[in-house]
């Protein structure tokens, strides 16, 4: 359902992503692993076509992320990092306008929310402005956007992070949920979110990708704790 | 089709799930009504709005860029340009959706200094056709001062910058225009650039509409103008949604 190839991008002198490649089939639920500023915030926003690429490209559900954009952000939901939102709108009417940008309309409208609005819990806080809610309420209703057209690919930048441990779980519990029918992409740099998740790691540093394997076979190979296999794979290649 | 109209439909209910259109309504309606007076509108014993046509530059040099301001700046600096481009809407819809939602906004402003024909109207018999020009002419003023402010709010994540860099480039479209600004450079610099400047600025074609001469090529320049800041509005976005 992913098949990325070579795919790199520059900031003026650095190189955010660089060359990475990889592919990803339904079923799939893949974690992004790196050290802040790896490349991996980049890497998905290219995919979910908010940055362009300075050269390789990407195919998602058959489409390739330079030559038909609309149709892969069709095909995939998207939670940016901070699960950005307008907080002066309601849920209720930030739902509605998200339905309105995805042309689910009348009964198909009725439907989604019907569907999403308990997966996310959000039932709760459904007529309440977004400024009011708490970060973890702010991040389940990013979910909540992204899953709204039920999309067959997920891309969900560190969709735990600064939540409180009753609030990943739930996160953990939706995406677990959600993974034979889809192909899911997760970063985060909490190791055991990998190790609960994931069928498979990619770990990158300084845009490239170092280990692309299951979290049971990095273990075994490196012979220690995910953690331990992070340092090693991470910063064993920063001093070299 | 879809991406422009879920855009507009937002950013118009935007303005009023805000405080921002109250506050601006409110002082806008005040100073329309007040700047006429203050020039004597009654004491001209005229049944026209010149007075108020007058006083709309002025006004909208401030009112339109703070209207326009918040359009992407708000976007990049809170992230959510993020979200809204990552939603099957191009940056031409999201541009056209803001645009027109708040030209619509400041739209519904200017319909709002109703009271103003409606008095002119009970005293004496103007001309309608005059009148109906006249906003014709503000409507279109707004919406070439509107895509300014589209541009230098996409230019910048920080507010303020964008509202001042847009009320200065409004200024100097409606100053270059001015008699006085005319004068001085035909006499001291060179009667070709006051020739230029005149072609340039929004005065002359907005006195021109407002008189009742409603002629093709200034509504050409108030489109030809729109087009092209929105246009540039476009090429900035793809250049710096993500800086």
């Amino acid at each position: 359902m992913i098949e990325v190839q070579g795919l790199t991008r520059r900031f003026g002198p650095i190189t955010a992503v660089d060359g990475i490649s990889f592919s990803a089939r339904k079923g799939d639920v893949l974690g992004f692993l790196g050290p802040n500023g790896a490349g991996k915030s980049t890497a998905m926003k290219i995919l979910a076509c908010f940055l362009a690429a300075d050269s390789g490209t990407a195919k998602i559900c058959g489409n390739d992320i330079l030559q038909d954009p609309l149709a892969v952000r069709r095909s995939i939901g998207y939670l940016a990092e901070n699960a950005p939102a307008y907080p002066e709108m309601t849920v209720a009417g930030f739902l509605r306008f998200v339905c309105d940008a995805r042309r689910i309309k009348g009964a198909a409208r009725v439907d989604a929310l019907d569907r999403i609005i308990p997966l996310c819990s959000i039932d709760s806080v459904y007529h309440q402005t977004i400024d009011t809610l708490s970060k973890g309420y702010k991040r389940r209703l990013g979910l909540a956007q992204a899953l709204i057209h039920d999309p067959q690919v997920l891309i969900l930048d560190e969709p735990t992070d600064g939540l409180d441990p009753n609030q990943k779980h739930e996160v953990r519990r939706l995406i677990q949920q959600m993974a034979k029918e889809k192909c899911i992409i997760v970063s985060t740099h909490i190791l055991e979110e990998v190790e609960l998740v994931c069928n498979r790691t990619i770990i990158i540093s300084r845009g490239r990708i170092l280990a692309d394997s299951t979290p049971s076979r990095l273990q075994q190979d490196y012979q220690g704790t995910l953690e331990e296999v992070f340092r090693k794979i991470t910063v064993g290649k920063k001093s070299a | 089709m879809n991406g422009f109209c879920a855009v507009f439909k937002r950013e118009l209910k935007g303005y009023f799930s805000t405080p921002v259109a109250y506050v601006f309504l409110v002082i806008f309606l005040f100073f329309a009504g007040y700047l006429p007076f203050r020039d004597g509108f009654f004491e001209m014993r005229q049944a026209d709005l010149t007075l108020f046509f007058k006083a709309l530059p002025l006004l909208f040099i401030f009112m339109v860029p703070a209207a326009a301001m918040r359009l992407w700046a708000e976007e990049r600096k809170t992230g959510s340009i993020e979200l809204l481009l990552t939603l099957p809407i191009t940056i031409p819809q999201a541009v056209l959706g803001k645009f027109f939602a708040a030209w619509a906004f400041l739209t519904i402003a200017q319909l709002l200094t109703f009271p103003l024909p409606a008095t002119v109207a009970y005293l004496g018999s103007p001309d309608p056709g005059l009148i109906a020009a006249g906003y014709l002419g503000a409507f279109l003023m707004a919406g070439g001062f509107l895509a300014i402010g589209s541009f230098f709010s996409a230019l910048t994540k920080n507010q303020v910058i964008s509202f001042i860099l847009s009320v200065a480039a409004c200024g100097i479209l409606i100053y270059a225009g001015m008699p006085s600004t005319l004068e001085y450079l035909s006499a001291s610099v060179s009667p070709a650039l006051g020739k230029i400047m005149e072609a340039l600025s929004f005065q002359a074609r907005f006195d021109a509409i407002q008189r009742g001469v409603i002629a093709a090529r200034d509504l050409a320049y108030f489109l030809i103008l729109i087009a092209a800041w929105i246009y540039a509005s476009t090429l900035v976005l793809e250049e710096r949604k993500a800086n």
